[in-house]
């Protein structure tokens, strides 16, 4: 419902009255309200510290296959603004991909109300819309609990007036999420006469294209298991491994191209995933964390500057500490909580790498200068285009 | 500091607070706050470094003006967290935006004035409505907003005399933006955080003191939000601030187009707040960084393993609810805008927005039980509709008009007035467009009525019972919807199993385990996330605090509550909860007790929180008034009193049942009976002549008190009281003139009575106590007195089975004793008096409600101590726009000083410099005295001023009657009323060629409003506006002027508090 001739758009939600129920793997049974698409769904689920930029959060690619909780209790304040809305280089300006990317969303209190100057529809009808079941009313802090002492698990949600069941279980590790989330053939962004980047898709944030065009290159987007021949073929001055979900091992081939980027000292950054699979193709090793890191209040220790940064994280792999040393990477950032490796370095080749995000969105904006160093390397060791 | 081994000297006048407390900082001086002072000090202690961010404004300006005078580099005193530099640049108008500009801040269209002309030229260029801002100020006291050249003159003046660099800034008005504030927390290599960002519900209208303020923000999307906190690092960066500070944005509500308003270089009452709302402990981290420490170094005080490099992530919400105190001043301008107005605070914490707010309005104890449903709420509600029903039929669109003003001018009832206009039927659209509230606030608040109206509509519906407690409506609250008694909804709702959870505050949203004791209640969860144990092993004492800070419940009460849980430690008690939500108190720190319920001190609250806690008992009587109010109706419910029993507390409060008890025992009071009507109290005042002092029962500082002086006046105020408290009779006493008042502060313990101190008020009965001011030992009573008064106490204090603080009051005329009131709790003066003796009374009280004896103390202790303590009330008549200043039973005073000295006025004459009266040396006393029996007696006084060297000003009258008493350099002055005539007062008044005013008005007026005239009320609050002492009572005028004579042969002793 919109009030006519308002200066500020102010809409109301649907009016839903069912139940419905999150049921983890182990046993314990959330119960809340259904909003969103009266649907069914498994995935792993997850929860996110962030208090704003649920747009960002929800469309973000390597929340693939997760149900996402915020620990944040009132989602939706501001709506969700028009997806025809675009930056100055034509991307959406609030989203991260072109669809919702998680399974199913759990929240505290949903608002009933959503009130700003950019919203086009509330978080309730986006979700019946791109059909994803949210649950409201949930205990969140006593889930976020469970899931910190037990680990990230799969779970269900399961609606009331559902109109699908779906009871099949959903394996998270196993699953190769990339043919989902990956574009099926090359897509350009930007000026033909700026330098060419490569970025290989594994589930990529608009924001990284966007940082991408922001400090002046052009962006060849592949898909994620372009060969190192399909890379070169574009004679870029460098390279990009992008974010993506799911479990690094599984993406074989970009793991491939990676160590052939290393093995010819392409300049290349790796975002998140990215900077898993690099690690992989330096011969490091990569685990499964406990409950992940997602939120947008992490602070890294640059080991570099000596600098500690406030960074935006969505990650529930990492690198293993001790199986880095036997490689030619060092540690570049590394986590002030929990001393988990944050970002990585080749000691003599210009790769660089980083587990949180630095093109933020959501988060704030302090690691931006990643993109920079990136594109230093860049100049200093780049191919130049012709 | 004291972790790190550094020993540290402590300068605040603050009698009151925990802070000047002997066991907190090395030294403490009860000093004046200004560069003359804190010169001596540093000359006496040689300090390495000061800290200048922790005591607020008063505390920059002073040391902005110690560096600038050279004193620091005379003595190599380096200053820790942002240097001097770095404050001007945050302080200074100009600098501030140069400084924006070149951090790529984008800043409001401004420039700054030095004179009017200048104002009024800069004014146009950017087009009215501006907003002037006063250099160096608190509070933003002296700033204003103009919609054209006649606000501007008034506000330039003024605010002009109130800057220390006599310069103002003049900047566009926009009063419809958002109002965002982030709380920055930066180390000296660079490191920088935001712990917390809010946003101020009533917007850029009024100023973030008097606001309504939410953290983190509500309307703010990720963009909006990361945009405004990049600048604010970006701006702090520049302005290289070292430890913590807060900076303001003004941000459009219908694009990302943003300002910055202001950096706060320094702690502020934002900063508090922060603190509060986010568990992160501003204060102590700023001054580990002020002391060398980098941000990572820090660990996260909560968690204890994670770093306090970091930012908070919060996974509930708070509001922040001014509380003002407008009813205490007749005439005052009840209109909110960029001056602060409120005299406290309330925090609510929560899961939504609806259920924060209805809390938060709970907790300022206002008498309102959140949005709806409350006491006359439908009455009030039937009479607008009648109203706008009649005025329809009439083409009269008054009433509708005075809620569009009321939504366009907001006062202290504007959250009130929106529910007013959404139950009268006005569109959200209209509401946001007059009062610039935010849609999604709007939504919120019509959420809360039109569940009342569902409740109302509905039978006992369990599922919407539930669903109201979730949006924070409280048992009275849905009782008075569905015709229930708060009790009966309690006792239906607990046994569907309709209760609130515990929930922990942990700075990180549950991501790590954190064993905090810092807790809230809510609706909004399914478990609690504390278990507690049946055992009856080491079970709890709850301690009720005080909640907002108040006139007449204030800092004292922190003191108490703080001091009472030390107390009960310090007796072999480990296990406290202390129960408040004032965020600016440390009784609210959770590290203090062994857990903190930041929750409303509601019959409801308290009692949820006793059934979950199962205590050994529950301590009320260290949180002033309102925790004392609620010892009865706990009683009801079983609940285990610690300290003087229920019915003994009733026997003191209640006026009847205590006369009753001094009768018995044989002590005098003044006449005095109740009423239920109108004809018997006229019979009872004429027989015992005016004037009378009328009240109702249960009262604190004097609400609803007032002396009268005739008949008339004494019909006017019945039914004025009655409606103020309709469950309880009046009483009415002989009103005894020129009689002085006397306090005792005391502790019971069992059959014994420890005295702490007599304590003698300098004004004469008739002044508030709070508002009195106030010397141990006395000092001019005679031994006799005292033996009565120590008698009586000890009488009274056995007979009531006081265990625990007690106060009595006392009249002394003609060397008789009278009784006027007892309260059997801790007292405003408690602080001053255990700390001016060093005995600390609530440490006392805590082993005597433990049913422990006290350690041997002389009872004439306080008769041998050599030296005087005096204690000045400090007000805010500045920003309180219009109120006038005379002096009565209801108090009006917003703090306290006191200082110690050898002699009298060694302690008064620092007392009045740290309440903010200045000691003239010479120039002009403006003298205006009502009738003659004044005028005779302050005729050696005004003889004195003119030997003192200073030139009389004196009206008509009064100037006729010196000159005739022979009294030299009386020069004649003209009214303000009669501008035509010079020389006028207006003028030399704000020429600065007046330096202390004596207003008095004549006996039978000196309750305050009879036969007030303008003229003088003109004079008294001019004077205020531009900072000149005023004296109104013949008694303050005879010590001030007596101290202005000791301070011309005299200097003020420096010395630390427990040398006195």
């Amino acid at each position: 419902m919109i009030c006519e001739g308002q200066k500020i758009p102010t809409l109301l939600n649907r009016i839903t009255d069912y139940k419905a129920k999150l049921i983890l793997d182990d046993g314990s049974i959330f119960e809340g309200k259904g909003f969103g698409f009266p649907t069914s769904v498994s995935g792993e689920i997850v929860f996110n510290t962030g208090m704003v930029g649920y747009t960002e959060t929800l469309t973000d690619p390597s929340y693939r296959g997760q149900i996402l909780c915020f620990t944040y209790p009132s989602i939706g304040n501001y709506g969700v603004p028009s997806q025809k809305e675009l930056d100055d280089f034509g991307l959406p300006k609030y989203f991260e991909s072109e669809r919702i990317q998680i399974r199913g969303l759990i929240v505290n209190n949903l608002s009933n109300v959503s009130s700003h100057w950019s919203c086009e529809r509330t978080l309730d009808q986006w979700l019946f819309d791109e059909k994803i079941p949210g649950v409201c009313d949930v205990d969140t802090r006593e889930l976020t609990k469970k899931i910190r002492s037990n680990g990230v698990m799969s779970a269900k949600i399961v609606m009331d007036k559902s109109e699908s069941q779906n009871d099949e279980s959903f394996d998270y590790d196993s699953y190769n999420f990339m043919p989902e989330v990956s574009i099926s053939r090359p897509t350009y962004y930007g000026k033909e006469s700026s330098p060419k980047i490569v970025l290989i898709d594994t589930g990529t944030k608009y924001s990284i294209i966007r940082n991408l065009l922001r400090i002046g290159f052009q962006v060849i987007r592949m898909p994620w298991d372009s060969s190192i021949d399909q890379v070169m073929l574009y004679n870029p001055t460098g390279v990009v491994l992008s974010n993506g979900p799911g479990d690094p091992i599984v993406c074989k081939a970009t793991i491939e191209t990676a160590s052939k980027l290393i093995e010819r000292s392409i300049p290349t950054l790796g975002i998140c995933l990215g900077n898993q699979i690099l690690a992989l193709a330096g011969g490091a090793k990569t685990h499964k964390l406990k409950f992940g890191h997602r939120g947008q209040n992490k602070s890294c220790l640059d080991l570099v500057s000596d600098h500690t940064i406030i960074t935006s994280q969505n990650h529930g792999y990492g690198i293993e500490s001790e199986s880095l040393d036997k490689t030619d990477f060092e540690v570049w950032f590394t986590n002030t909580d929990d001393k988990t490796i944050e970002g990585i370095k080749h000691r003599e080749k210009p790769i660089i790498a980083v587990q949180f995000h630095p093109e933020a969105s959501p988060g704030p904006d302090d690691c931006l200068y990643v993109f920079d160093k990136f594109k230093d390397l860049v100049k200093t060791y780049g191919i130049v285009a012709p | 500091m004291k972790e790190e081994g550094i020993s540290s000297v402590l300068i605040n006048p603050n009698i009151a607070t925990i802070q000047t407390d002997s066991k907190f900082a090395d030294k403490v001086y009860l000093l004046p706050i200004n560069r003359n002072f804190v010169e001596q000090v540093i000359e006496i202690e040689r300090p390495d470094s000061i800290m200048l961010s922790f005591g607020g404004q008063t505390a920059l300006n002073c040391g902005v003006d110690l560096y600038e005078s050279e004193v620091l580099r005379k003595y190599d005193v380096h200053v820790l967290n942002t240097s001097v530099e770095g404050i001007k640049l945050t302080e200074d108008r100009q600098e501030f935006k140069d400084a924006m500009v070149k951090s790529t801040v984008p800043v409001l269209d401004s420039a700054t004035a030095y004179s009017y002309e200048e104002a009024l030229r800069v004014s146009k260029e950017i087009s009215f409505p501006v907003i002037i801002r006063v250099a160096y100020t608190l509070g933003g006291r002296g700033g204003g907003v103009a919609y054209n050249e006649y606000d501007l003159q008034e506000i330039v003046q003024r605010g002009l005399s109130l800057s220390m660099v006599h310069q103002v800034l003049i900047e566009k008005y926009v009063g419809e933006w958002k109002q965002i504030e982030y709380e920055v927390m930066r180390d000296s290599v660079g490191n920088n955080v935001i712990i917390c960002n809010m946003e101020n519900v009533l917007g850029m209208k009024v100023h973030t003191g008097d606001n309504i303020v939410v953290a983190p923000s509500q309307t703010l999307n990720n963009r909006e939000y990361h945009m405004l906190r990049d600048a604010a690092l970006r701006a702090t960066t520049y302005c290289k601030i070292n430890g913590e500070c807060n900076i303001q944005f003004g941000l459009n509500p219908t694009s990302d187009e943003y300002c910055a308003i202001e950096i706060n270089a320094r702690l502020s009452r934002s900063s508090a707040l922060a603190s509060k709302a986010t568990g992160y402990p501003l204060a102590y981290m700023a001054a580990k960084i002020g002391l060398g420490y980098t941000l990572p170094e820090l660990v996260n005080t909560i968690t204890k393993v994670t770093s306090a490099c970091f930012e908070p992530a919060l996974d509930y919400m708070v509001v922040k609810m001014p509380r003002w105190d407008f009813r205490k001043f007749e005439l005052v301008k009840r209109k909110l805008g960029s001056a602060m107005k409120s005299v406290g605070e309330v925090m609510a914490i929560g899961k939504n927005f609806e259920e924060v707010i209805q809390k938060a309005i709970r907790m300022c104890e206002i008498g309102k039980d959140g949005l709806v449903a409350n006491n006359g709420d439908e009455d009030e509600y039937a009479s607008i509709t009648k109203q706008i029903e009649n005025s329809k039929a009439n083409h009269d669109t008054s009433v509708i008009e005075k809620i569009e003003y009321s939504l366009i001018h907001p006062d202290d009832e504007i959250i009130f007035n929106v529910v007013r206009a959404i139950k009268v039927g006005f569109s959200i659209n209209r509401i946001n467009k007059l009062s610039s509230i935010d849609p999604w606030f709007l939504i919120k608040i019509k959420n809360v009525i039109d569940k009342e109206n569902e409740l109302k509509n509905s039978k006992f519906d369990l599922h919407l019972i539930e669903e109201s407690k979730k949006i924070g409506f409280s048992d009275k609250q849905v009782g008075r919807c569905l015709n229930l008694q708060e009790d009966q909804v309690r006792e239906f709702r607990k046994k569907f199993g309709i209760t609130p959870v515990v929930k922990q505050i942990d700075t990180l949203a549950a991501e790590w385990p954190a064993k905090t004791n810092y807790l809230y209640l809510t609706y909004n969860g399914k478990s609690d996330d504390l278990s507690y144990s049946n055992s009856t092993e080491d079970r709890s004492i709850i301690v009720l605090g005080a909640g907002p800070y108040r006139i007449g419940s204030s800092v004292e009460f922190d003191w108490a509550t703080v001091n009472m849980v030390f107390g009960l430690r310090k007796n072999g008690v480990n296990n406290i909860s202390i129960i408040n939500c004032n965020p600016e108190t440390v009784s609210t720190d959770y590290d203090v007790p062994d857990r903190l319920y930041f929750e409303e001190l509601t019959l409801e609250r308290v009692l949820d929180i006793y059934e979950k806690e199962n205590p050994k008992g529950l301590v009320a009587c260290v949180g002033g008034q309102s925790a004392n109010n609620l010892v009865s109706k706990l009683s009801k419910y079983d609940v285990q009193i610690l300290g003087t029993s229920s019915k003994d507390v009733d026997n003191a409060e209640d006026r009847s049942k205590f006369s009753h008890l001094l009768d018995v025992l044989g002590i005098k009071q003044p006449p005095w009976k109740m009423f239920t009507n109108l004809d018997e109290s006229k019979r009872f005042a004429n027989t015992e002549g005016y004037p009378v002092l009328v009240r109702p029962s249960y009262v604190l500082s004097g609400a609803a008190m007032k002396v009268v002086w005739s008949e008339i006046q004494l019909e006017q105020f019945i039914l004025e009281a009655s409606s103020v408290s309709p469950d309880y009779p009046i009483v009415i006493s002989k009103f005894l003139e020129e009689a002085s008042e006397v306090e005792v502060d005391a502790i019971g313990g069992t059959n014994e009575i420890v005295i702490g101190s007599i304590i003698e008020h300098i004004d004469n009965a008739g002044i508030h106590s709070g508002d009195a001011m106030m010397c141990v030992p006395p000092w001019r009573l005679n031994r006799e007195i005292m033996e009565t008064i120590i008698e009586y106490t000890v009488k009274i204090g056995k007979a009531l089975n006081v265990k625990g603080p007690l106060n009595i009051q006392y009249l002394v005329k003609d060397n008789e004793v009278y009784v006027i009131e007892a309260n059997v709790r801790a007292s405003r003066s408690m602080p001053f008096v255990s700390k001016f003796y060093d005995l600390n009374l609530i440490e006392l009280a805590a082993g005597s409600i433990l049913g422990h004896g006290f350690p041997t103390i002389d009872n004439e202790h306080w008769l041998k101590k050599s030296g005087f303590g005096i204690k000045v009330p400090q007000f805010s008549f500045m920003q309180l726009e219009g109120a006038d200043i005379v002096l009565g039973v209801e108090m009006q005073s917003t703090g306290e000083v006191a200082c110690f000295g050898n002699s009298f006025y060694d302690a008064l004459s620092k007392s009045y410099l740290a309440a903010g009266y200045s000691l003239p040396t010479a120039g002009a006393a403006l003298i205006t005295i009502g009738g003659t029996k004044n005028k005779e007696k302050l005729l050696p006084i005004v003889s004195l001023i003119s030997a003192l060297g200073f030139k009389i000003l004196a009206t008509e009258h009064t100037a006729e009657y010196f000159k005739k008493s022979g009294i030299e350099n009386v020069e004649l002055v003209y009214k303000i009323s009669e501008p035509e005539r010079h020389p006028n007062i207006l003028p030399l008044l704000t020429e600065r060629k007046i330096n202390f005013i004596i207003n008095i008005p004549s006996t039978s007026t000196i309750e305050k409003y009879v036969g007030m005239l303008y003229d003088e009320y003109q004079i008294r609050r001019k004077a205020v506006e531009m900072g000149v002492p005023v004296l109104t009572t013949v008694e303050s005028t005879i010590s001030f002027v007596k101290t202005l004579e000791w301070t011309k042969h005299n200097k003020p002793t420096v010395r630390p508090m427990d040398s006195y």
